[in-house]
C-alpha cells in the first residue's frame, strides 16, 4: 500500500529525514518509535504534506501513486488521513459542518453519493459511538474549548468517518489519561481491517499495550536504526532510547 | 496559491449595466436643483422646506476628511447627476405595467417582482438609481395596517407622519452627507408599524445604481410604534464603472415603548477594480432612536463592497430599559478602505448594548473599526459589551481599532475586548488533511469566523451573505 | 484664540529673551538655533487645541491662560521640607531639582560606579563627549508638532544626563527628583529635560520623581528620552505627585535597540492637569516593552495618558496594563495606540485598561486602539469600566468586613497590581499610603 524510498526532508534549511525507507502492507500495524527530535512526527507530516516539511530526495508511492506530488487534500482524499499530535482549533465551525464537508469531498472524489445534513447526522451518530462522544460535541467548534483528550478522541472520530486506507497516528497517546487513552486504543482497533493499514508514531510503548504492532521501527537522527516485531517495544521501554546511540545502529536498514 | 490569493480573485458579478432610457437633470447641485427635484415628486411645500434648509446647512459644512482612516481624491459635487430615473412609469397601478426592463433586471439580481414570482415571506421594495419602482405585497400589508412604500409615495399619502419623524433621528446638520442626502434625496422606503402589530414579513429594500454618472442619495423611515416589530432587510449592488461614485443615504429608525426594529444589511455595491479604479462611495448615516421604554434597534451588516465604506449605524437608547446591537461582518479586500462601526449612546436607565464586529482585510486594504460607546450621567446600571475581532489575510493588509469609550455614571459597565488573529497554515493544513480543498478551507474558517453576526441575519440574508463571502472565492475555483 | 496667544507668547517671550541673555555664548550655537527655531514654532502653533483628536479630550486653555514665569528666571524656594521626598534606595545617586534647577547641595552620586555619568544636563552640553547624543536627541524632539515639545526645547535650562556604559549594570536606583513650589505670587513654569543613554548589555533603574512641599500653582513641562542599545535593561519608575493646583505636561520617549528590554512604571496622582504622553519606538528585533501605570484622581483631577507602542521590526513583545481610579468630579483620559508596522511580523502586543468609578460625577474616556498592518501577529486589547465585583465585596463581607472596608480594600487591591510593579520598597510603601490616605482607610 505504502512504500518510501530514500526519503530526505528538511525544515527551514535542517536536514530531518535522512534516508527513510518503509513499506506498509495492507492490514499492517506499524509503530515508529523513537527518542524526541528523531524525526518521527516529520515523518508523519510529510506523508500528509505539511507545507513546511521540503522532500529533497526519496520518493513515496501510495497504491503506486506517487504521493509526494498530490496536495495535501488530494491525499486525504485518496485516503491517506493523520491524526494530528496538536489538533488545530477552527473558531466558528461546527465539528458536523466541518466533518460533513471533508465526507462530501471525499465521496464526491471517489464518484460516490454525498449527503444531506440529516443523513450525515445519522452517519455521525453511528460513528460517535465508537469514541463514545456526546452528540453535543457535533455543535460545537472544531476543537475549540476541548480537552486534551476530546480533542485525540475527535481525531479518531474524524477517522472513523473519512474511513481512510492509511491511517498516520502522530503522538496519539500523548497527554491522554488511562480511559480516555482506552478509548482512543478501542476505536482504532475497532476501525482496522484487512484492507486498511496503521502507522502508529509514539515515544512510549504505553500505546502499543492496546494496539499491537506488527512491526516496530526505531528512528534515530533521521534514520531507521532497527526493526523488529513487538517485543522491540517492550525491549525499548525497558533499555530506554540511550542504548541505540551507542554504535549499534543497524546500517542501512532495509 | 496563498490565502490572499485566493481572496483577490474573485469576480463581481452584478457589475452590468441595464440599457434602459432615463430621464436625468443636468450635472450639478444648487437651490435651483433642489427646487427641481421637489417639483419632479410634486412635493409639498414643507418637504421643499426641509431640503432647502439642509442644503443651506450642507454649504458651510466640509467633508469629514480629518478623523476617518480613509483617503481619497476630491470630489467635484458640481459633476454629479442628482436625479435619474427610469422614463416610463405615469404612475403605475400594478406591479405588472412596470418596464419589463426593469423586472428583468431585478430578476437577474435575484429579486422577482412580478406576481408569479415574488418571493415567498419578503416584501420588496426596488429602488432603481433614484427611484422606487415597485413595491411588492403592499396591499397584503396594508391589511394588517402596517405601511411599506416608497419614500415619495410616503411624503403624499403620510405627510403627517413623515413629518413628525423626519430629521427627528439624524437631524439636516448632522453631518456633510447626511446634509448632502435631505437636500437632495430622491426616493427611498417608508415603513410604519402600528401599535401592537407584528410585522407578518421581512420587509425589505434593493437598491441598484445604474447610471454611471449619477449618485444615489435614498432616506428610509422607519416607525415601530409602541408593542410593534419589524424585521428589514436592505441590499445593493451597481454596475462596474470606472469612475467613482457617490452614495449618500440616511436612514432613520424610531422604535416607541416596547418596539423593535431589526435592521439587516447586506452591502454589495461594486468595489472598483484591483488596483482600486471605480467603485462606490457608501457613506451613509444610519441612527436608530430607542425613544420608548423597553424597545430594541439592532443593527446587522454585512459590508463586502464599495470602494469606501463610511458608515456608523448607531443607536441613541433614551428609553429606559432600551437594548442597542451592532453584529458586523466588514470585508475589504484590494485597495477597498472601510471606516465602520458603531455608536451607541447610553441615555436612559438600564440600557443595554452589545457590539460585536468582525473585520477582515486582504490585499492591500485598510479596514478600521470605529466604535463610540458613551454612557451619560443619568444612565444608570448602562451595560455595554463590544467584541472587534480582525482578521488580516496576506501581509500588506492593515486592521485598525478605533473605540472611543466615554463614561460619566458610575453604576454601568462598559466591557471592550478585541484580538487580530489570521488564517495560519497549521489551521489550513488541518483542514486540508482532512480533504477539504484550499479554497473551501479558507471560505471555511472565515466564515466560522464570522459565525456570530451570521447568526444574527434573517435566514435568507445568511445564505446570501455566506455565499458572499464564499463568493470571493468563486474566480480561483472555477 | 490669537488674543490668548499673545498673552502666552508675551510671557514666554520675556522668558525666553532673559534665557538667551543668560546663556550667551555658553551654549553651542547649534542648541541656540534650535532654541530659536523651536520658539518660533511654539510662536506658531501654540499650546494645542481639543480640535486635535490628540487633545481631544484634554482642554489646556487654563495653562495657556496663566501667565507662568519661567523658573531660571524666578527666586529659588529654600531646601525645607525637602527631605520627606528622598527615597532610602537613593540617597547616594540622586540629582535633585528645585522649579527645573539642579541643586547640587541637595544631589549626591556617590553610589554610582565609575564611569557611569549621571550630571547636569547644561553640564553635559558643555563638556565634549556626550554632545552628540544630547544633539541628536534635542534634534530628534524639535522635528516634534507638539507646542509644549516646542517650548521645552526653547526654554530649558536644566535637567539629567544619564550614561551606563556598555556592560555595566547599577544596582542602586538612580532617582531624578523634580521639585517644584511657585513663591511671591508668580506661578513657576519649570522645563525639565532628561535624556538617559543605557549602552549595549548595561542594566540601570530610572527613579523619575514630581512632588511639591505645598498646593501652589505651577507648571511642569518635562521631556524625558531614553535610548536603549542592544540587550539592554532599563527599568523606569515614574511618579507623579505634583500639587493638586499644578498642571504637568510630559512625554517619556523610549527607543529600544536589539533585545532591549524597558520597563516603565507610571503613577499620576497629582495635578490639578495633567497629561504624559509615552512612545515606545521598537526598531529593532527582539526587543521588549512593559508599559504599565496607575492614575488615581479626586475632586477636579484630570489626568491623561497617551501611549504609543511602535513595533517596526519582526519579533517584538509590548506589554501594557494602565489602570485608572476616579473619584469625586475627576476625569481622566487613557488613549494607548498599539502600531504594528507592515513587515513587523511575529509580533505580540497587549494592552489592557481597566477603569473605577467611584463617583457619579467622575468621568472616563478611554480609547485603546490597534493599527496593525502585518499578518502574522498576536495582538490584543481590553479597555473596561465600572465598579468593583458584587461578588468580591459579598466574599469580604460574608468574612465580617464592612462594606465600606470592604470596598476600600478591594479598591487598594486594584490599585496594587500595578504599584507592585515598582521594585523599590521605600516608593512603594510611599505610594501604599498615598493610596490609603486618598481613599481615607487604613489597613
Amino acid at each position: 500500500m505504502l512504500e518510501i524510498r530514500n526519503l530526505y526532508a528538511s525544515v527551514d534549511g535542517n536536514e530531518i529525514l535522512k534516508g527513510i525507507n518503509l513499506k506498509v502492507n495492507k492490514g499492517e500495524v506499524h509503530a515508529i518509535m523513537g527518542p524526541n527530535g528523531s524525526g518521527k512526527s516529520t515523518l508523519a507530516k510529510v506523508l500528509a504534506g505539511h507545507p513546511s516539511y521540503e522532500v529533497t530526495r526519496g520518493e513515496v508511492l501510495f497504491e503506486g501513486k506517487n504521493l509526494l506530488e498530490l496536495s495535501p487534500d488530494v491525499r486525504a482524499r485518496e485516503g491517506v488521513f493523520m491524526a494530528f499530535q496538536y489538533p488545530i482549533e477552527v473558531p466558528g465551525v461546527s465539528n458536523a459542518q466541518f466533518l460533513r464537508l471533508a465526507y462530501n469531498e471525499k465521496q464526491k472524489h471517489l464518484g460516490q453519493e454525498e449527503l444531506d445534513p440529516l443523513e450525515f447526522k445519522d452517519l455521525l451518530k453511528e460513528k460517535a459511538k465508537i469514541v463514545e462522544m456526546e452528540a453535543s460535541f457535533m455543535t460545537r467548534s472544531v476543537n475549540e474549548g476541548f480537552s486534551g483528550g476530546e480533542k485525540k478522541r475527535n481525531e479518531i472520530l474524524q477517522m472513523a468517518v473519512l474511513d481512510p486506507k492509511l491511517s498516520v497516528l502522530d503522538e496519539t497517546d500523548s497527554g491522554l489519561d488511562i480511559d480516555a487513552l482506552r478509548i482512543v486504543a478501542e476505536g482504532v482497533n475497532k476501525l482496522h481491517d484487512p484492507n486498511k493499514a496503521v502507522i502508529l508514531v509514539t515515544h512510549y510503548q504505553r500505546l502499543l499495550n492496546y494496539i499491537t504492532p506488527d512491526f516496530v521501527h526505531v528512528l534515530s537522527a533521521g534514520r531507521i536504526v532497527k526493526e523488529g516485531g513487538k517485543e522491540l517495544a517492550l525491549e525499548l521501554e525497558e533499555k530506554g532510547y540511550d542504548w541505540l546511540k551507542n554504535g549499534s545502529v543497524a546500517a542501512g536498514a532495509k | 496559491m496563498s490565502t490572499a490569493e485566493i481572496l483577490t480573485n474573485r469576480e463581481y458579478k452584478y457589475g452590468w449595466v441595464t440599457d434602459i432610457e432615463s430621464e436625468t437633470i443636468p450635472r450639478g447641485l444648487s437651490e435651483d436643483t433642489v427646487r427641481l427635484i421637489s417639483q419632479k415628486k410634486s412635493e409639498p411645500e414643507w418637504m421643499l422646506e426641509f431640503r432647502l434648509k439642509a442644503y443651506r446647512n450642507w454649504l458651510n459644512m466640509q467633508e469629514p476628511r480629518h478623523w476617518p482612516n480613509i483617503a481619497f481624491p476630491e470630489v467635484n459635487y458640481q459633476d454629479i447627476i442628482y436625479y435619474s430615473a427610469p422614463k416610463q412609469r405615469a404612475a403605475k397601478v400594478s406591479l405588472d405595467e412596470v418596464d419589463p426592463e426593469l423586472l428583468r433586471t431585478f430578476d437577474k439580481l435575484g429579486i422577482p417582482l412580478s406576481e408569479q414570482k415574488q418571493l415567498a415571506g419578503v416584501a420588496v421594495d426596488a429602488v432603481f438609481d433614484s427611484v422606487s419602482v415597485a413595491t411588492t405585497y403592499k396591499e397584503k400589508l396594508k391589511k394588517h395596517g402596517v405601511i411599506f412604500c416608497s419614500f415619495s409615495e410616503a411624503v403624499r399619502e403620510y405627510a403627517e407622519i413623515v413629518r413628525k419623524y423626519l430629521g427627528s433621528v439624524v437631524p439636516t446638520n448632522d453631518n456633510f452627507y447626511a446634509a448632502l442626502n435631505s437636500a437632495v434625496f430622491s426616493d427611498g422606503s417608508f415603513c410604519f408599524i402600528p401599535k401592537g402589530v407584528r410585522c407578518p414579513m421581512e420587509l425589505s429594500t434593493y437598491f441598484r445604481i445604474n447610471n454611471s454618472e449619477s449618485g444615489q442619495f435614498e432616506r428610509t423611515l422607519i416607525v415601530a410604534e409602541e408593542g410593534s416589530h419589524v424585521s428589514y432587510l436592505e441590499g445593493c449592488t451597481a454596475p462596474k464603472f470606472d469612475k467613482n461614485q457617490l452614495h449618500a443615504a440616511v436612514v432613520e429608525l424610531v422604535a416607541l415603548d416596547d418596539a423593535e426594529i431589526k435592521y439587516s444589511t447586506v452591502q454589495n455595491w461594486y468595489a472598483g477594480d484591483e488596483q482600486g479604479v471605480g467603485g462606490i462611495y457608501n457613506f451613509v448615516t444610519k441612527r436608530g432612536k430607542c425613544a420608548g421604554r423597553n424597545s430594541k434597534i439592532s443593527w446587522t451588516q454585512v459590508e463586502t463592497g464599495s470602494a469606501i465604506t463610511w458608515k456608523y449605524p448607531s443607536c441613541i437608547l433614551q428609553g429606559d430599559n432600551s437594548v442597542g446591537e451592532f453584529y458586523s461582518v466588514a470585508l475589504t479586500n484590494h485597495a477597498q478602505q472601510a471606516d465602520t462601526g458603531t455608536k451607541m449612546i447610553h441615555l436612559g436607565k438600564n440600557t443595554r448594548s452589545t457590539i460585536i464586529s468582525k473585520g477582515i482585510s486582504a490585499g492591500h486594504a485598510n479596514n478600521s473599526y470605529r466604535g463610540l460607546v458613551k454612557i451619560m450621567p443619568k444612565a444608570e446600571n448602562a451595560r455595554n459589551y463590544t467584541q472587534c475581532d480582525s482578521m488580516l489575510i496576506g501581509s500588506d493588509a492593515g486592521a485598525n481599532t478605533f473605540p472611543y469609550i466615554e463614561v460619566m455614571n458610575n453604576s454601568s459597565q462598559v466591557e471592550h475586548e478585541a484580538s487580530t488573529s489570521r488564517i495560519s497554515e497549521e489551521q489550513l493544513f488541518y483542514l486540508m488533511q482532512r480533504g477539504i480543498s484550499q479554497e473551501d478551507a479558507v471560505s471555511l474558517i472565515i466564515n466560522g469566523f464570522c459565525k456570530d453576526v451570521f447568526l444574527q441575519l434573517p435566514m435568507e440574508f445568511a445564505v446570501e451573505a455566506t455565499r458572499l463571502l464564499g463568493l470571493k472565492l468563486e474566480g480561483a475555483i472555477g | 484664540m490669537s488674543s490668548q496667544l499673545a498673552t502666552q507668547s508675551s510671557s514666554y517671550n520675556t522668558a525666553f529673551r532673559a534665557l538667551l541673555e543668560k546663556t550667551g555664548n555658553a551654549e553651542p550655537s547649534w542648541l541656540r538655533r534650535m532654541r530659536e527655531d523651536s520658539f518660533a514654532h511654539f510662536e506658531r502653533v501654540g499650546f494645542p487645541s481639543v480640535k486635535e483628536e490628540e487633545w481631544k479630550y484634554t482642554n489646556v486653555a487654563p495653562i495657556a491662560k496663566l501667565q507662568f514665569v519661567p523658573a531660571f528666571a524666578n527666586g529659588q524656594p529654600g531646601g525645607n521640607g525637602f527631605g520627606a521626598f528622598v527615597y532610602d534606595e537613593a540617597r547616594r545617586s540622586r540629582l535633585v531639582f528645585v522649579n527645573g534647577m539642579l541643586r547640587r547641595e541637595l544631589s549626591s552620586v556617590e553610589a554610582l560606579p565609575a564611569g557611569v555619568s549621571v550630571i547636569d544636563i547644561g553640564e553635559a552640553l558643555a563638556k565634549g563627549p556626550n554632545e552628540t547624543s544630547l544633539r541628536e536627541s534635542l534634534e530628534r524632539a524639535a522635528k516634534s508638532e507638539s507646542g509644549f515639545t516646542a517650548l521645552n526645547t526653547a526654554l530649558f535650562s536644566s535637567g539629567a544626563f544619564v550614561f551606563i556604559p556598555a556592560g555595566v549594570s547599577v544596582a542602586a536606583p538612580i532617582h531624578l527628583q523634580f521639585i517644584s513650589e511657585s513663591s511671591h505670587g508668580a506661578a513657576a513654569a519649570s522645563f525639565p529635560r532628561v535624556l538617559v543613554v543605557a549602552a549595549e548589555n548595561s542594566a540601570a533603574t530610572i527613579v523619575e520623581s514630581y512632588a511639591s512641599p505645598g498646593e501652589s500653582v505651577y507648571l511642569t513641562n518635562a521631556i524625558v528620552e531614553v535610548r536603549l542599545g542592544a540587550g539592554a535593561h532599563v527599568q523606569h519608575f515614574k511618579v507623579q505627585r505634583e500639587s493638586t493646583s499644578a498642571f504637568h505636561v510630559a512625554t517619556t520617549d523610549a527607543e529600544l535597540g536589539a533585545n532591549a528590554r524597558y520597563d516603565a512604571t507610571t503613577i499620576n496622582m497629582g495635578a490639578a492637569l495633567s497629561r504624559h504622553t509615552i512612545d515606545v519606538t521598537m526598531d529593532h528585533e527582539g526587543a521588549e516593552c512593559w508599559v504599565d501605570g496607575l492614575y488615581m484622581v479626586d475632586a477636579n483631577q484630570h489626568t491623561d495618558t497617551h501611549s504609543m507602542i511602535d513595533h517596526r521590526q519582526p519579533h517584538c513583545t509590548s506589554h501594557q496594563l494602565y489602570k485608572g481610579i476616579l473619584d469625586g468630579k475627576s476625569r481622566a483620559v487613557f488613549n494607548g495606540k498599539v502600531f504594528v508596522r507592515h513587515g513587523a511580523q511575529l509580533t505580540n502586543a497587549q494592552q489592557t485598561n481597566k477603569n473605577l468609578l467611584l463617583s457619579n460625577e467622575a468621568q472616563v474616556n478611554t480609547k485603546p486602539q490597534l493599527e496593525i498592518f502585518a499578518d502574522d501577529v498576536k495582538c490584543a486589547h481590553g479597555a473596561a469600566v465600572g465598579q468593583l465585583e458584587a461578588d468580591e465585596i459579598f466574599y469580604l463581607e460574608s468574612r465580617g468586613i464592612r462594606p465600606e472596608p470592604a470596598r476600600n480594600l478591594l479598591t487598594y487591591g486594584f490599585a496594587e497590581e500595578v504599584i507592585e510593579k515598582i521594585k523599590i520598597d521605600s516608593i512603594r510603601r510611599e505610594l501604599d499610603q498615598a493610596v490609603l490616605n486618598r481613599l481615607h482607610t487604613t489597613l
